[in-house]
């Protein structure tokens, strides 16, 4: 089971960003996209839900092509996503941001069980409009979203941004802890001790470009590919 | 008349206008806080709902109070359905453009309203009321179809409420509201729900019209006092709030009542100007509205 990019160019009306981009992502595996500000990583996850238009290029899951689906037919697949920022609907109640996951792969209370026990917090304050919980709160219910949709791809955009440690290690966790059940992740994530930690491989991507992919065991903290696609 | 009766009557006319100012208000407020689309046609879409009501009440051969029932429900599914058209085939195509959409519905006001002057002729043409009736205070009589008005506004609003906040629909429509992009990637059609609201936004003026016509006739420019009203109301409620439009059609309808009767009509309308213009000097989001 895999997630398969090849060749991909995609952009803003006639602004080409990302320029004949490959990657792949395989089932149980932590991919981790890392590269600098502007280098089109959120790009990609867009281009990936169809939010984007690609203009060349094929993304396919197990072998069927998704990339020419209307937009909100993507997630019906099993593709869900975890925006930067967290996009909530911030108005919306925590239950009915839940209720706006499940409708997607019409997911019952049975997923909806499976992560309000993945995140007991948010299951204390279902009645609370999403805007006013904290950002950890608020990440935590981004994730949740998306995992109501029992996907067999997640997309995550930089999910630890602006967070605290201990939240850091609460998000790292549950990722690690979905990893085991067989999904398929992608990690958009900037810090060096994380992506070791939790990845399997890595996409080092400048210029709307995957400029390397390197399996993670082949990486050191004072790996080359750091500097060269971080600046660490 | 004493003072006090009289005051009664005014604030009854009042409570009339602003039920169906409400109503069709609603309409324009939810179009345009969904789809970011001014709807400078919606006025029109009452008119149609009105026109509608009196060809359903004139050739079905129904009595009065069955006829205007089918007139209920026929005229909101046909203006409804005219709306998705023109949903699908003009701000479609626009990309809801916000600019683009304002030129794009004040074309449509003048085709509809220049194919209602067409098919339905220049003159004002009476519904009978779906029943004659009338209520005796100890100072005047007053028509009991009038209060009925209020009542059947009143149970759509909480209808309109009610889908809103507790339908699959309802959610659909209010995360579309927030951020479109992120509704899609989470399976939500936004191109059906925008046709969908617009259709509503519709239905809802369509609505007003029934209950109104067999008070004031219908016509073929009958929509430009609900569409200016509406604007004002929806103004001074706050873009795209629910709530505040139906608080201002509350004050702008009571008020109007109270003024048109104790003083005149022009004094009422240059008032609930005064106020959009005081609004937008000093709360220009709105009495409910949230700051953008
Ligand atoms: N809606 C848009 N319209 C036009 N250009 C855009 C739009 N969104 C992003 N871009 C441009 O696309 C390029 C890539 O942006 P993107 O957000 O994908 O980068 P990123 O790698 O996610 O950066 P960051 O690390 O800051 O999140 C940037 O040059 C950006 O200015
Ligand atoms: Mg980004």
């Amino acid at each position: 089971m895999m997630l398969k990019v090849e060749g991909l160019s995609a952009g803003y009306g006639n602004i080409t960003i990302l320029r004949d981009l490959s990657f792949q992502a395989q089932a149980g595996e932590v991919t981790c996209i890392m590269g600098r500000n502007g280098a089109g990583k959120s790009t990609l996850m867009k281009a990936i839900m169809g939010l984007v238009p690609a203009s060349a290029g094929t993304i396919t899951l197990n072998g069927k092509a998704v990339q020419s689906l209307p937009a909100h037919k993507v997630p019906m697949e099993g593709i869900a996503y975890v925006p930067q920022g967290r996009r909530l609907f911030g108005p919306l109640t925590v239950a009915e941001n839940i209720e706006v996951g499940l409708l997607a792969r019409k997911k019952g209370a049975k997923t909806r069980d499976f992560v309000l026990d993945l995140f007991p917090r948010l299951r204390e304050r279902l009645d609370q409009v999403s805007s006013t919980l904290s950002g950890g709160e608020q990440q935590m219910l981004a994730i949740a979203r998306a995992l109501c949709l029992e996907p067999q791809v997640l997309l995550l955009d930089e999910p630890t941004e602006g967070l605290q440690p201990s939240m850091i290690q609460l998000i790292r966790d549950t990722v690690l802890s979905l990893r085991k059940t067989g999904m398929a992740t992608v990690l958009v994530e900037q810090r060096v001790d994380a992506v070791l930690k939790m990845s399997d491989r890595v996409c080092f991507m400048a210029h709307g470009r995957v400029e390397a992919e390197v399996a993670t065991g082949d990486l050191g903290p004072q790996s080359s590919l750091f500097r060269q696609f971080v600046g660490v | 008349m004493a003072f006090g009766p009289f005051l009664f009557l005014a604030l009854l006319e009042g409570t009339v206008m602003a039920a169906v100012l409400a109503l069709t208000a609603i309409g324009l407020s939810l179009v345009f806080g969904v789809m970011r689309v001014v709807n400078v046609a919606h006025g029109e879409f009452f008119m149609l709902g009105a026109v509608t009501a009196w060809f359903v009440t004139h050739y079905l051969p129904f009595p009065p109070a069955i006829g205007w029932l089918a007139a209920l429900l026929i005229a909101p599914l046909v203006v409804g359905a005219i709306a998705w058209l023109a949903d699908v085939f003009v701000l479609k195509r626009l990309k809801y453009d916000p600019e683009a959409t304002i030129v794009a519905t004040i074309g449509l006001l003048y085709i509809l309203q220049q194919t209602a002057l067409t098919f339905y002729g220049p003159d004002a043409r009476p519904v009978e009321p779906p029943f004659n009736l009338r209520l005796q205070f100890p100072w005047f009589g007053y028509s009991g179809y009038k209060l009925f008005v209020v009542l059947a506004a009143g149970l759509i609003l909480l209808g309109v409420w009610a889908f809103m906040t507790r339908t699959k629909a309802g959610l659909v429509m209010r995360a579309t509201q927030v951020d479109m992009e992120t509704a899609r990637a989470f399976g939500i059609n936004v191109d059906r729900v925008y046709a969908g609201t617009f259709a509503l936004g519709a239905a809802l003026a369509a609505a007003a019209a029934v209950l109104i016509v067999p008070i004031q006739q219908a016509h073929y420019l009958m929509g430009h006092d609900p569409l200016l009203l509406s604007f004002i109301v929806v103004i001074i409620g706050g873009l795209g709030s629910l709530r505040g439009t139906l608080v201002a059609a509350l004050i702008i309808g009571l008020s109007d009542g109270v003024i048109s009767m104790f003083f005149s009509p022009t004094l009422a309308k240059i008032i609930a100007t005064l106020l959009v213009a005081l609004v937008l000097v000093f709360r220009p989001q709105g009495l409910f509205g949230a700051k953008t």
